[in-house]
C-alpha cells in the first residue's frame, strides 16, 4: 500500500511505509546511481554514489527513508560530478584492468563509470599490492577488484548464515578478509551456490569454469544502459540516465 | 609508585580473560585489549580460540582486531615506544629525539630491534600537547621529553628493567591548570550534586539543566537537556549513560585533567544523568592513550560504591541503582564519534552508524543512550549541585558557562584555562604568554585555523565552536607543514567505511606530500579543492566532512606557504618517469646517460 508520494527530480514517486528513497525510486523505474545496495540486503550507505539532496540536505538514498512530500534531487550536474569523482576514487584505489576482466560488460562499477561519463581515472593510482585467492575449487576471489561494498559480507552473514567475509583493517588499508585461520577461501564454508557469490558488483568474486560463457559484446551492459537493466524497468522502454 | 604497569597484568590466559568479560562478544575490544596487554601481541592463532570462547565467527574478531592501532599480531618486543606525532610534538623536537633514541637503541622506526627488545614508532596525538614532546611506553604516558629523559629511557630499556621499577617521576603528568573558575576552582563534596538532585527530584533537575543553557562540550554543542529529555522519554528496558572520554582531537587534553583530578565531578554528572533518564548502567569510554588514568579511576569508582554513591539504593533512595564500568579504547580517533564509540563498546570496529536513529533512542545494545563529553557531565554535576542561575549568567547568550581550553604550542604557559565563553582569541593568547602568535588552530585539526588577522574572534558557539584545543603557532612556523601533519592524521584515522573519506583523505595526503617534495603545481591546488567538496558533501561522518579543512583554510589564509612550493607549471605528474626506470637500470646494470630520462 502506498503511504504517499515524494518528488524526485520533479517526478512524483509513490512509496510504501518504511521504504528507502532508493528502493521507492527503483520500484517506480527510476535508477539512482548506487553500488553498495541490493534489494533484499540490509542497507549499508558506504559507497555514497546514491547521495541525493533531500530538501536541501545531502544524504544517502539507500539509507534514508522516503517521507510524504519530501523533495529529492538526484540528477543534478553537481551531484553527478561528485559521483564521477567517487567512481574515479574507486578506480585508483584498486587495480582495475577492465579489458582483461571476466566481468567486463557485466560490471556495475564499469557501467556506472560509463554512465557518469568517466573517460580516465583522473587521480594518481595507488597501485596497492592485493592478493588473488584461487584456492577455492569453485570460486575465485580477486581482491584487486574489490570496492569494499560489503554486499558479499551481508549476503553471507544474513542470507547464507555463514559469515564468510568481513572487512579488516582501517582506512585506505581496509581489505576483504575471509573466515579461516589460513586466510584462504578454500578453508571457509563458502559454496558456489551461496548468495554471497552472486552479489559482487565487480569482478572480485567470480565463479570458476563459467568464464566468458557470455561473449563480450553480448553482456548485460553491452546491450542496455545500467538503468534499463533494473528488473522493474524492463519492457518499459524509457531512456536511461 | 609508577602506575600499574602493563607487563605485570594477568598472564596470557585466554579463557580467564574471556571469562572476566563474561565471554560476551560485545566486550571483544576489552578482551583483545587484555590479550594484547598480557601476551604482548594478539596472535593470529589465538583468534580461533577466542572466537570459540565468545561465540562469534573468527572473521568478525579479525575485523575488530585489525581495526585498532594498538592491537598487533607481530611482537613489538619487550618495550614498545610510541612517540606522539602531533605538529606540537614536532615543533617541540619530537623528530630529533626519536632519531636520537633510535640511534641509542640501534633500532629503525617501525621495526623491532634485532634482539627483539624494543620497538620505536609514532602514534597520533596522545593528549599531552601541553607537555610535548611525549610518548607512550608499553601504553603508559611519559611526558616532557628531552635528551636527558631519552638517555634515561635508553638506559632503562637496555638494562631490561621492568616498567614497574622505572622511576615514578617519568610517568608524572602534572595538570597544568593555569586558570580555574567555577568548574575546576571550587571544592566539590562527593555526593553533593546527588543529594541536591534527590531533594528537588529528577524532573526539576532536568529543568535546571535546561535553564542553565548547558550545551555539549565535545564540539557540536547540542543542548544537553534536550538530549536527556529525549532519552528519558524513549522506550527501552535498559537505558544507558555513556561518558565520551576518547579525547582524540589533537591538541585537546582538558578531559585528561578532569579525569585525573576531578573524577568525582564527572562520575557524579553521569549519576545525575542516570537518575534523570532512568539508567542503571553507565560506561566510560576511556581512550587507550589514557591507560595511565585507569587504576585511579577504578579506585574512585570503588570509593564511591563504598560511600553509597554508586551501586544500589544510591544515597538511600529506593530503586536508585546505577553502576559504571570502564572500557578502554585501542588507538582509533574515530571512536570519539558517538555512534562509532558505541560500536566499539559493542566489540566491533569503530565505524559510525547510519543515523537516524540517534543514540538517545537506539544506542548501546540498541537501548536509549545518552552520550556526553567528560566536561559536559562535570558541568551537569555543578548545575545540579548549585542551580542554574550562576552558570546561565556566565558566557554569552547562546554559550553559557565556562569552557576548558587546552592551550599548547608557542606560548609561555601551556595548560588548561577555564574561561567564560565569549573570550577572544587575543585574550587567551595574552593570558598564556604567546607573544608572537601568527595563527591559532582552534578545536584541533577538525576545527578552525584562525590567522593573526582574526584574533578578535570569540570562542563561543556563535563564532568559534570549540571542543577545547587551542594550538598556538608563532611567526616562524610553516603553516603548510601544520596542514600536512593534520592531513596525515586524518588519512591515518579514517575508518575506511565510506568511499569519499577512505580514498579522499589518502589522496589529499599524497598531494600534500607531493607539494612538500617541491613537485606541486597550481593544478594540484585545484585537485585538493575538488576532493574537499566531495568530502564535505558526501562523507558519512564528521571526520570526513572536516578532513580537508586544514588544507582549505591554510590555503586561504596563508597562500604564500603554498605558493613557495609550487613549480610554475600547470601540471606536474606525481609519477616520476625516471624513477620508474630504476628497476630496469638495476636489472641491466646500466646507469649511463641513455638509461635516464632528461629532467626538466
Ligand atoms: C570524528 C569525531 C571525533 C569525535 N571525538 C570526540 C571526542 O573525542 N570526545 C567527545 O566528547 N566528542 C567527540 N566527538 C563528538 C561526539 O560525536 C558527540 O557529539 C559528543 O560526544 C556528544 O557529547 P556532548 O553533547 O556532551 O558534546 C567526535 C565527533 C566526531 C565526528
Ligand atoms: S568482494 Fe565484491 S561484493 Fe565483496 S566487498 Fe568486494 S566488491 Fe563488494
Ligand atoms: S567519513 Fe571517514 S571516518 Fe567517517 S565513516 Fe566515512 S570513512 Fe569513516
Ligand atoms: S548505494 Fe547508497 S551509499 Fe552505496
Amino acid at each position: 500500500m502506498s503511504a504517499g508520494t515524494f518528488t524526485l527530480d520533479g517526478r512524483a514517486i509513490p512509496f510504501e511505509e518504511g521504504q528507502t528513497i532508493l528502493d521507492a525510486a527503483a520500484a517506480a523505474g527510476v535508477d539512482i546511481p548506487h553500488l553498495c545496495h541490493l534489494p533484499g540486503l540490509a542497507p549499508h550507505g558506504s559507497c555514497k554514489l546514491c547521495t541525493v539532496s533531500i530538501g536541501g540536505r545531502l544524504g544517502a538514498a539507500c539509507t534514508n527513508r522516503a517521507a510524504a512530500g519530501m523533495t529529492v534531487e538526484s540528477e543534478t550536474a553537481e551531484l553527478n560530478a561528485h559521483r564521477l569523482t567517487l567512481v574515479q576514487m574507486l578506480f585508483v584505489e584498486g587495480n582495475h584492468f577492465c579489458p582483461s576482466c571476466e566481468k567486463s560488460g557485466a560490471c556495475r562499477l564499469q557501467e556506472t563509470a560509463r554512465r557518469l561519463g568517466m573517460t580516465t581515472p583522473h587521480f594518481t593510482h595507488f597501485f596497492p599490492a592485493r592478493d588473488l585467492d584461487a584456492s577455492h575449487p569453485d570460486v575465485v576471489l580477486e581482491r584487486n577488484r574489490c570496492i569494499l561494498c560489503e554486499l558479499c559480507v551481508r549476503a553471507s552473514r544474513d542470507v547464507d548464515g555463514k559469515n564468510v567475509f568481513a572487512i579488516g583493517g582501517r582506512g585506505i588499508r581496509a581489505r576483504l578478509i575471509v573466515n579461516s585461520a589460513s586466510g584462504r577461501l578454500a578453508d571457509t564454508a563458502l559454496s558456489a551456490n551461496d548468495r554471497a557469490v552472486e552479489v559482487c558488483p565487480t569482478g572480485a568474486i567470480l565463479r570458476k569454469r563459467v568464464g566468458f560463457a557470455v561473449p563480450i559484446g553480448r553482456r548485460p551492459y553491452d546491450r542496455h544502459d545500467i538503468a534499463l537493466s533494473l528488473p522493474t524497468r524492463r519492457g518499459e522502454g524509457a531512456g536511461g540516465g | 609508585m609508577p602506575p600499574e604497569p602493563a607487563d605485570s597484568a594477568m598472564a596470557c590466559d585466554l579463557p580467564a580473560i574471556a571469562r572476566r568479560w563474561g565471554n560476551d562478544p560485545a566486550n571483544l575490544v576489552q578482551i583483545l585489549r587484555n590479550v594484547q596487554e598480557s601476551c604482548g601481541v594478539v596472535p593470529s592463532e589465538t583468534l580461533d580460540q577466542l572466537a570459540r570462547l565468545v561465540g562469534v565467527a573468527r572473521v568478525r574478531l579479525e575485523a575488530t582486531a585489525s581495526f585498532y592501532s594498538f592491537f598487533h599480531a607481530d611482537s613489538h618486543g619487550a618495550y614498545e615506544v610510541l612517540f606522539s606525532d602531533n605538529i606540537i610534538d614536532r615543533h617541540a623536537g619530537k623528530a630529533e629525539l626519536m632519531q636520537y633514541l633510535c640511534e641509542r637503541l640501534w633500532v629503525e622506526p617501525g621495526k623491532v630491534s634485532e634482539d627483539g627488545l624494543v620497538y620505536v614508532d609514532e602514534t597520533s596525538d596522545i593528549g599531552l600537547a601541553d607537555l610535548a614532546p611525549a610518548m607512550l611506553v608499553n601504553g603508559l604516558a611519559v611526558p616532557s621529553l628531552d635528551k636527558a629523559r631519552i638517555d634515561l629511557l635508553a638506559e632503562l630499556i637496555r638494562s631490561r628493567k621492568p616498567l614497574a621499577h622505572w622511576p615514578a617521576m617519568l610517568f608524572e603528568v602534572p595538570d597544568n591548570v593555569r586558570r580555574a573558575g567555577p568548574l575546576l576552582g571550587e571544592p566539590f563534596e562527593p555526593g553533593a550534586a546527588l543529594a541536591s538532585m534527590l531533594s528537588i527530584g529528577a524532573e526539576e533537575t532536568l529543568a535546571r539543566i535546561e535553564a542553565s543553557g548547558l550545551r555539549g562540550r565535545g564540539g557540536a554543542g547540542y543542548p544537553t537537556a534536550a538530549k536527556w529529555a529525549s532519552c528519558r522519554k524513549a522506550v527501552g528496558d535498559a537505558h544507558c549513560v555513556v561518558c565520551n572520554a576518547d579525547e582524540g582531537e589533537p591538541g585537546t587534553f582538558k578531559d585528561r585533567v578532569l579525569l585525573a583530578s576531578h573524577a568525582d565531578l564527572v562520575i557524579e554528572g553521569m549519576t545525575v544523568c542516570a537518575r534523570v533518564i532512568g539508567a542503571r548502567r553507565g560506561l566510560i569510554y576511556l581512550r587507550g592513550e589514557y591507560r595511565n588514568l585507569l587504576p585511579a579511576l577504578g579506585r574512585t569508582l570503588e570509593r564511591r560504591r563504598a560511600a553509597g554513591l554508586l551501586g544500589t539504593d544510591i544515597l538511600g533512595a529506593r530503586g536508585f541503582d546505577f553502576d559504571i564500568a570502564i572500557h578502554l579504547g585501542a588507538g582509533a580517533y574515530i571512536c570519539g564519534e558517538e555512534s562509532a564509540l558505541i560500536e566499539s563498546l559493542e566489540g566491533k570496529p569503530g565505524k559510525p552508524r547510519n543515523r537516524p536513529p540517534f543514540p538517545d533512542r537506539c544506542g548501546y545494545r540498541g537501548q536509549p543512550t545518552v552520550v556526553n563529553n567528560v566536561e559536559t557531565f562535570a558541568c551537569a554535576a555543578r548545575i545540579a549541585e548549585r542551580g542554574a542561575a550562576r552558570f546561565a549568567g556566565m558566557g554569552t547568550p547562546q554559550s553559557t558557562g565556562t569552557k576548558l581550553i587546552s592551550v599548547s604550542g608557542d606560548c609561555a604557559r601551556p595548560g588548561v584555562y577555564e574561561v567564560p565563553f565569549g573570550v577572544t582569541v587575543r585574550e587567551v593568547l595574552a593570558e598564556c604568554g604567546a607573544k608572537h602568535a601568527h595563527a591559532v588552530q582552534v578545536s584541533g585539526p577538525s576545527g578552525t585555523c584562525v590567522s593573526f588577522q582574526e584574533f578578535e574572534r570569540r570562542i563561543a558557539f556563535e563564532d568559534l565552536a570549540s571542543a577545547g584545543a587551542f594550538m598556538v603557532f608563532s611567526r616562524e612556523r610553516d603553516m603548510f607543514e601544520v596542514a600536512r601533519n593534520f592531513t596525515h592524521f586524518f588519512a591515518h584515522e579514517s575508518c575506511g567505511f565510506c568511499t569519499p573519506c577512505r580514498v579522499g583523505t589518502s589522496l589529499l595526503r599524497n598531494i600534500m606530500d607531493k607539494l612538500a617534495a617541491g613537485k606541486g603545481s597550481p593544478y594540484d591546488m585545484q585537485e585538493m579543492k575538488r576532493i574537499m567538496c566531495v568530502l564535505r558533501d558526501m562523507a558519512h561522518c564528521g571526520l570526513g566532512h572536516t578532513a580537508a579543512n586544514p588544507v582549505v583554510q591554510t590555503m586561504q589564509k596563508f597562500p604564500e606557504a603554498y605558493e613557495r612550493r609550487l613549480k610554475k607549471l600547470e601540471f606536474e605528474p606525481a609519477f616520476d618517469l625516471d624513477d620508474a626506470l630504476e628497476t630496469a637500470r638495476l636489472i641491466t646494470g646500466r646507469d649511463d646517460e641513455w638509461a635516464h630520462l632528461a629532467a626538466d
